[in-house]
């Protein structure tokens, strides 16, 4: 399955939540800001979307800045 | 003497709001913010990087500040309401400082573009700081489609290069009815002051504070410049004249 993650294609061979690919990213969900397929997503919401084909995911965060 | 400045119904006295960026670490931000007394603090959002480790800015903010997230890197007014809307479903509160560029050498900002984003935004109910080049026409509209203030650049941004566009900022504290936040390119807290004496309601400094040799001590005296600029702006300069008149009286001299 191949999807778009922060505008680089990734492949997983197995069916995966946001909330586990967030997992497997070291990622800590209180900390990030999840759009998946141009919707925000609410944390309480990762564990229920499974990544299907051609999906387009943006994790992002707030950094330092002007 | 208690001076309060009201944006987006939000009382705020101290007039020296503070970037978050450039630092060489995210533990100098708490001091520095507690150093100038800034109550609005900006932070910008990113794409995680996947292959390397970063804190997350907003637990170094102090939680009595307000977060103004900006929308640096939207090019288009449709970037800059995708990056609002996300930063407040993120939990951000309703402030977003309007940031289009599409001019990668000077940072300027696309007036035409702040314009349309600023009026969707300011309809859906965000506090709304566009960063503009100072041109009164767009000031006027800016305030016409609902900004909360108005943010013109002094010099380019991060240049340290000061007060290069003092005389259009002076038509827009004149003319327009917001507050104007002097934004981008002061880089001394001179500068800092001067923009307060002239009559801004604010100025925004970051690069300043976080390039200088003590960022910490460099961000309490632009908290003290611009505390001193806004009273000498409340006092009320005196005039200048060509020549010199004498501060002393002229009678009574000890001759003959």
């Amino acid at each position: 399955m191949k999807f778009n993650l922060n505008g680089k294609e990734e492949f997983f061979k197995e069916s995966l939540t946001v909330a586990e690919l967030i997992n497997l990213k070291g990622l800590n969900p209180d900390t990030v800001v999840v759009e998946y397929n141009r919707e925000l997503v609410k944390k309480e919401q990762l564990a229920g979307i499974v990544l299907k084909e051609n999906d387009r995911l943006e994790i992002l965060r707030f950094v330092g800045g002007g | 003497m208690r001076d309060i400045l009201k944006i987006g119904g939000q009382e705020i006295s101290s007039r020296l709001f503070l970037g978050t960026g450039k630092f060489s670490s995210n533990r100098l931000i708490p001091q520095v913010v507690e150093a100038s007394g800034a109550q609005v603090v900006t932070v910008a959002l990113r794409r995680v990087d996947l292959d390397y480790e970063e804190e997350n800015i907003a637990a170094y903010v102090p939680k009595d500040c307000i977060l103004m997230p900006n929308t640096s890197g939207a090019r288009n007014a449709g970037e800059a309401v995708r990056i609002a809307r996300l930063a407040r479903a993120a939990g951000c509160g309703n402030w977003i400082k309007i940031e289009v560029i599409s001019d990668n050498r000077y940072l300027l900002p696309d007036n035409y573009e702040t314009i349309k984003a600023t009026e969707i935004l300011a309809a859906e109910g965000f506090v709304v700081l566009p960063y503009m080049s100072p041109d009164l026409m767009v000031a006027k509209k800016l305030a016409e489609v609902g900004a909360a203030a108005v943010m013109p650049l002094g010099a380019p941004i991060g240049s340290n290069r000061g007060l290069k566009t003092k005389e259009l900022i002076k038509i827009l504290i004149e003319e327009i009815a917001l507050p104007i936040i002097v934004d981008a390119g002061i880089g001394r807290p001179s500068e800092a002051a001067e923009a307060m004496e002239m009559g801004a309601a604010a100025v925004l400094v970051n690069t300043a504070v976080a390039t200088a040799g003590d960022p910490v001590v460099m961000a309490s005296a632009f908290g003290l410049a611009v505390r001193a600029g806004r009273i000498a702006c409340l006092a009320g300069p005196g005039e200048t004249l060509d020549y010199a008149r004498s501060s002393s009286p002229l009678t009574g001299f000890l001759r003959d």
